[in-house]
């Protein structure tokens, strides 16, 4: 069923929502950039629909309310472990069509990857509901229409603010009251969806095992700086690590913590013994990249990467991460071919 | 052989933004630029000025400007016609209509590429330095100021009467940092070594932090973003010359815009009242004028009215460094005189 509003109209909405749920969505952080006076686009809680960024993709994923950046697990002391307090009002996460998509990994990952499902996750992901984001415009470096990622009907209720009026297509029965009463009027909506992308991607059906160690890695050795910002903004890296940290000096008292951790970064491969499994940057390049569009699909069925384009647009060393595919394509041609 | 035999008033001439050339008849025009930003249309009439009545080229100044040289002296007002253009789309205080720029002894203001350009820059350096410029200009007093966007200090403001070195105030998000410590490696190998981690968090030393904000530019999470406030450190009275070259000294940190640009203008008065009139041109760097009337004396002109901004802080006493080669001219380790080594023969063969 499908409303139009007028602003004001849908922020009634929106009050009535925030009696049972917080809404997550973009949020345009003036001077909050890298540089002075540039601002960065990041997920905040907000209450009316002009305090999100509807406009442009956020440069930081909504993955941070499923797992924060840094959380605490739990405290300890000398024989008690008391779990750490958390938020458990329910969330509703306004996101665009590939980010949706990514949803599906992180759940893949966290709870459909062996035996044990990540108790951290799922007690804050049986509280978040999700809606869509309508893309009027293809976004900058991305290439979700590759990705098959540009579309999606999984979402409890669209969004697509064009000339001032709020377009709503609802699904969710739960939600439907907050909805009918704030006036509008109803109507047949479609949220918008992009059908061409900026950029185009060419994945490899098969990556032979040469590639492993080819020389078109040693490019990225050198250019890569392992930042690891393209992890950190990528809305289906998952990965994370543990800290304890300890009040006192004898190690009795402190907490536990788990924090976003990234592929790039230096730490990231060190195993007991001082052994460093991925030094140069080259082959961290070759495991994320494989990692994305080959490995994930060779156990799940599906690639990993959503081809929302921000890796590209943060890396500050101007690495595309979607041109690395396209040339990772070309190569498995020519290797293919002269075998 | 003499271009002209015009009776030029030679001082007017300087004060009218003119260098005196060694080829006698001849001049150089020096074009101002604050912030040593210049327009194309402006950049086009150097170049035509430089082609009609120069001699097809032109120098780039170490203040940021441009100096034609090789004119007539003959030419001088034609070439004030000319400059109009200039002065009217760099937006410099003029007096007379036509008639170039009305003084030369404060000089251009330098300022770094700032904000607009550079990645690291806190403030916007060639906006400050073009207000400065509309507030102090025209002046004969001979006066060096420049800014630069962050302690880097790429515009030399250390060899400046007024230097104006850009500063933001770290904000820390905890709940953003991950602990991947790249603040705490970049503000040690490439700043001052502020931060360390504390428990999987970072500390920032907030004494020792210089505010150069490598370490927003280098998070990569957002946990750390700049203040909104931007911040100066303000460092005074550096020089070059032949009597005692010297770097500037740190006079405050954390100023805010106001104050800055209230202690900058507050200088004209104490130079009007303790400039030496006997000083030859009536030019004297105002580092000579505080060695004679007393740190003290200069302070209370210079903070008159100004009230700091809270967070600043403020140095009481000032001493100033650099070799004193009205004393001594030795090489400062004469003891160690290059011929004097044992090794000198074998190093100068270079085995
Ligand atoms: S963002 Fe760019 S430089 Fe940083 S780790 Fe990723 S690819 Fe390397
Ligand atoms: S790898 Fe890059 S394009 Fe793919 S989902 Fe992650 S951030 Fe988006
Ligand atoms: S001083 Fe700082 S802001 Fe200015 S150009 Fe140098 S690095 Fe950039
Ligand atoms: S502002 Fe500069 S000195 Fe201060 S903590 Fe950051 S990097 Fe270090
Ligand atoms: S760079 Fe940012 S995320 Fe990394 S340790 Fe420093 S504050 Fe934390």
């Amino acid at each position: 069923m499908g409303f139009v509003y007028k602003t004001e109209e849908f922020n009634k909405v929106l009050e009535v929502l925030e009696g049972n749920y917080r809404i997550f969505a973009p949020v345009l952080k003036v001077g909050e950039g890298r540089f002075r006076d540039t601002d960065v686009i990041r997920y905040d809680y907000i209450s009316r629909i002009e305090d999100a960024e509807l406009e442009e993709r956020s440069d930081f994923s909504f993955k941070e309310i499923l797992i924060p950046l840094s959380e605490t697990m739990f405290y300890f002391t000398e024989n008690e472990i008391k779990e750490a307090d958390y938020d458990a009002r329910p969330v509703i996460v306004l996101m665009r069509s590939c980010d949706i998509h990514a949803v599906k990994r992180l759940d893949q990952m966290y709870t459909g990857n062996g035996p044990n499902n990540d108790w951290f996750y799922e007690r804050l992901r049986d509280r978040v509901k999700f809606a869509l984001i309508g893309c009027g415009k293809a976004c900058p470096n991305s290439f979700c229409v590759d990705m098959g990622s540009n579309k999606t009907d999984e979402y409890a209720f669209s969004i697509d603010v064009v000339d001032g009026k709020v377009y709503c297509d609802v699904k969710d029965d739960e939600l439907f009251a907050a909805f009918e009463g704030a006036g509008g009027s109803k109507d047949n909506v479609e949220p918008r969806f992009v059908t061409e992308a900026e950029f185009k991607v060419t994945r490899p059906e098969e990556v032979p095992i040469e590639l492993f160690k080819d020389p078109m890695w040693d490019e990225y050795t050198k250019r890569c700086v392992n930042c690891g910002r393209c992890n950190f903004v990528c809305p289906t890296c998952t990965c994370f690590t543990i800290q304890d940290v300890f009040y006192t000096d004898n190690g009795r008292v402190g907490e536990r913590r788990r924090v976003n951790a990234s592929c790039m970064v230096d730490g990231y491969t060190d195993v007991a013994g001082g052994l460093v499994m991925r030094k140069t940057n080259g082959e961290r390049m070759r495991f994320k990249v494989l990692h994305k569009v080959y490995d994930f699909r060779k156990r799940f069925g599906y690639d990993m990467c959503v081809g929302c384009g921000r890796c590209d647009t943060v890396c500050p060393e101007y690495i595309s991460f979607a041109n690395c595919i396209n040339k990772l394509n070309a190569r498995v041609k020519e290797v293919t071919e002269n075998v | 052989m003499n271009k002209t035999t015009t009776d030029t008033n030679l001082k007017k001439l300087k004060k009218n933004a003119y260098r005196v050339s060694k080829v006698r008849g001849e001049t150089a025009s020096r074009v101002r630029c604050p912030g040593g930003e210049i327009d194309v249309d402006s950049l086009q009439r150097v170049v035509d000025i430089a082609r009609k009545y120069g001699k097809g080229m032109v120098n780039i100044t170490n203040r940021q400007g441009f100096e034609i040289p090789g004119i007539d002296l003959k030419d001088v007002e034609e070439v004030n016609k000319a400059l109009q253009l200039i002065i009217e789309n760099r937006n410099i205080n003029q007096e007379e209509y036509n008639g170039g720029y009305p003084a030369s002894g404060t000089r251009n203001v330098v300022a770094c590429p700032g904000k607009q350009l550079c990645p690291f820059a806190n403030y916007d350096t060639k906006k400050f330095a073009q207000e400065i410029d509309k507030a102090i200009f025209p002046n004969d007093h001979h006066v060096k100021i420049a800014f630069t966007g962050c302690s880097n200090d790429c515009a030399h403001t250390r060899l400046n009467d007024f230097g104006i070195i850009g500063m933001s105030e770290p904000q820390y998000n905890k709940d953003r940092c991950i602990s991947c410590e790249q603040c705490v490696k970049y503000c040690k190998k490439r700043s001052v070594g502020a931060l360390k981690v504390v428990n999987g968090k970072i500390e920032r030393d907030v004494n020792k932090c210089v505010g150069c904000a490598l370490c927003v530019n280098y998070c990569p999470t957002r946990a750390w973003t700049r203040s909104k406030e931007e911040y100066y450190r303000v460092v005074l009275l550096g020089r070059t010359g032949k009597k005692n070259p010297r770097m500037a000294e740190d006079f405050m940190r954390w100023a805010d815009h106001d104050t800055v640009k209230k202690v900058i203008c507050n200088v004209y008065a104490y130079l009007d009242e303790y400039l030496d009139r006997e000083a030859v041109e009536s030019k004297e760097h105002i580092g000579y004028i505080v060695d004679r009337t007393g740190f003290e004396e200069f302070l209370k002109y210079i903070m008159k009215d100004v009230t700091p901004n809270p967070k600043c802080e403020i140095q009481g006493r000032i001493y100033w460094g650099g070799k004193r080669y009205d004393q001594n001219n030795e090489l400062r380790n004469s003891m160690w005189r290059f011929s004097e080594r044992e090794d000198a023969v074998v190093l100068k063969q270079g085995e």
